[in-house]
């Protein structure tokens, strides 16, 4: 990965395809296309961010990660709140970095909304357009615009102390919208939220982000939110990007324990031969896929399969023998966590739980069949 | 919870009420002796004022032009200073919370200094910088033609120069207490630093300005060391109510009670109007 700043191309064109259809020659994945190529690097003494970033307009870009990642470093970074060490910001065929925020065509909601309290909600969302040179009338016109769009007409003239969380988030959109970006920023846009109006919010938020033509990217910490409002996710911890693609890809093969644990699969790493894959620490596991080289073994909790006493006959050729190290509900399942032969999580029935007499210590059996598993090149 | 807990939870309250009236912890006599002995000290003057005040003939004291004259000056020139303190105060407060440069906290102890340094001292210095010879003052005088000592606007010199650190340091505490994020929001939708600063944080931080504008008037209508050294005393001109009770306490000690009268009552006004900022802080 380059650390370098990235010098000016010529080529810089508000126009990317050429009326005759060709295209001048490119060292970049369309740098000079519209939409979003960012290469962000934020060195500090005790954390270093180093991520790069692409998203074509009318893209939603979800950003995951566990607190501390750098989630919202990158962000402040893409909005010019935190200076670029080195890398590059390209918006629209634009070079970014050295724009101060205010001149950037970027519009921020923020994790707890940050509406200015002694305005309106109506001033709040006008806020922009006056910064844009609009006379107060017609800032005033197009924020009441914002407003019935986003089903808040009669709150207009409301204080932001007075408005519910969810109508708080929904000005605060109104307000970045405004400015009419080409890059909407939204930092864990759901946390503040209640989980009653989450779920409100959440769907009325991504009919909202359907509806934008230009780049959004979401920081997020919960993989639900990042599911369902974003096309794409590009999952980060420590400051690097770890795995990039689209929601159910990443949801079926997770490449870090990280992700594994968001999505809720027991993932290995070790080494295929075939349709066995020797696990690095530990037993081997019987995939259905044939590999070879390094892979990663994925399967659900709800594909393992406990008994209390060595199954005789058993069809399942992964069969470990394991203790129960820990127990929790989980929706209307028991979840086993177990070690021994191999680290698992194991969901089983309540009553399946009560007959195998399962509690903390408890040996037990462990199968998973070789078709519930999923092998994948690492 | 359960029924035996509640029903202890119940006779614990009963009991614990006349127990709690028994054991009022008695206030240790080393500290309400002291205590009571400085309060009688602080308001026996102003008692002592009140008792002394010739109230009878207070009403022709009050209406000699002399009186109001100096009351008029004294109004202005403070209410002057109080704006001088805001257009130049309220930028070096930012400056102050907002930014960083070499040499921050230094700077800040340099604005904390009128706090603390005899006021007198101030109008010996003010003289050495903006008197007629001073370090700014040869050109103020040479180039504009402006003297300031011993002019109305000497008065109001004096009197920013002590005033304006307290307006400084109350609207840079507010300023540090209010979130920054605010004005960060605020460049996002395109605002300018300075746009941020007018449109969304001025608003947001106005009764710390309010409250530094109170103290700064405040410490402008009692201001004597500077004025006197600086603008001297002339009836009309720069003597201010300050400068007129200390004068008439020499030659008219009836006449200095009525006026530290005027004096008292505007203090208390002003305790009043800040009363609602300290109640809160409390």
């Amino acid at each position: 990965m380059r650390t370098t700043r990235r010098t000016n191309t010529p080529m810089t064109d508000s126009h990317p395809t050429p009326a005759d259809g060709t295209r001048p020659p490119r060292t970049h994945p369309r740098p000079d296309a519209t939409g979003l190529y960012a290469h962000l690097v934020v060195t500090r003494p005790a954390f270093g961010l180093d991520i790069t970033l692409t998203a074509a307009p009318g893209e939603v870009v979800a950003l995951l990660g566990p607190n501390g990642a750098g989630k919202t470093t990158a962000l402040r970074a893409l909005a010019g709140l935190t200076p670029l060490t080195a890398g590059h910001l390209r918006l629209d065929g634009t070079e970014l970095d050295r724009t101060p925020p205010e001149s950037r065509p970027v519009g921020v909601v923020f994790q707890d909304y940050l509406l200015f309290p002694h305005l309106t909600a109506l001033d709040n969302v006008a806020f922009g357009p006056r910064c844009q040179g609009a006379t107060k009338t017609e800032a005033r016109a197009e924020a009441a615009a914002w407003l019935d769009r986003m089903g808040l007409a009669e709150h207009a003239g409301v204080k932001p102390r007075r408005l519910s969380g969810g109508q708080a988030q929904r000005v605060a959109l109104a307000r970045a919208l405004a400015t009419r970006p080409r890059l909407l920023l939204l930092d864990e846009p759901l946390a503040a939220l209640d989980a009653r109006t989450r779920l409100d919010v959440r769907s009325r938020l991504r009919r909202h982000l359907a509806e934008f033509e230009a780049v959004a990217v979401l920081v997020t910490h919960d993989p639900l939110d990042a599911m369902v409002l974003a096309d794409r996710l590009t999952v980060i911890e420590d400051g690097r990007v770890v795995q990039e693609g689209t929601p159910a890809d990443i949801a079926r093969r997770p490449r870090t324990d990280y992700i594994a644990h968001l999505v809720g699969l027991n993932l290995y790493r070790g080494r295929a031969d075939g349709h066995t894959v020797e696990l690095a620490a530990g037993p081997a596991i019987t995939t259905t896929e044939d590999l070879t080289g390094d892979v990663f073994v994925a399967f659900a909790p709800s594909a393992v399969t406990l008994f209390r006493d060595r199954p005789t006959g058993a069809s399942a050729r992964n069969l470990w023998r394991c203790e129960v190290a820990g127990l929790e509900t989980h929706g209307d399942q028991i979840r086993a966590d177990l070690t021994g032969e191999i680290a698992l999580a194991a969901d089983l029935t309540t009553v399946a739980a009560a007959e195998l007499d399962l509690h903390p210590g408890a040996p037990v059996w462990a199968t998973v069949k070789a078709t519930q598993t999923h092998a994948y090149p690492a | 919870m359960t029924k035996t807990d509640e029903s202890g939870a119940v006779t614990g309250t009963l009991t614990g009420g006349p127990r709690r009236r028994r054991f009022r912890p008695a206030v240790p006599l080393p500290l309400l002796l002291p205590g009571a002995v400085a309060l009688a000290f602080l308001l026996l003057p102003l008692v002592a004022l009140l008792v002394r005040a010739p109230w009878s003939s207070l009403p022709s004291l009050l209406t000699d032009t002399q009186v109001w004259q100096a009351l008029r000056l004294s109004l202005i020139c403070a209410t002057a200073a109080t704006g001088v303190s805001l257009v130049l105060g309220v930028p070096l407060a930012w400056l102050l919370a907002r930014t960083k440069f070499p040499g921050r906290g230094f700077v800040r102890a340099l604005v904390t200094l009128p706090l603390v340094l005899p006021p007198v001292v101030g109008g010996v210095a003010l003289l050495l910088a903006l008197g007629r010879n001073g370090v700014a003052g040869q050109w103020l005088d040479a180039w504009f033609g402006i003297t300031l000592p011993f002019t109305t606007a000497g008065v109001v010199v004096a009197e920013s120069f002590v005033a304006m650190p307290f307006l400084v340091i109350s609207v840079e505490g507010t300023l540090r207490a209010a979130d920054p994020r605010y004005e960060e929001a605020a460049t996002t939708l395109g605002a300018s630093r300075f746009t941020a600063f007018r449109r969304v944080t001025l608003p947001l931080i106005a009764p710390g300005i309010a409250a530094g504008a109170v103290l700064a008037w405040a410490r402008a209508l009692g201001e004597f060391g500077a004025t006197i050294t600086f603008a001297g005393n002339f009836p009309g001109r720069t003597q201010t109510m300050p400068l007129a009770v200390y004068l008439a306490l020499q030659n008219d000690p009836d006449a200095a009670i009525a006026l530290s009268l005027v004096l008292l009552t505007v203090s208390i006004a002003v305790l009043a109007a800040l009363r609602d900022r300290w109640m809160t802080a409390s």
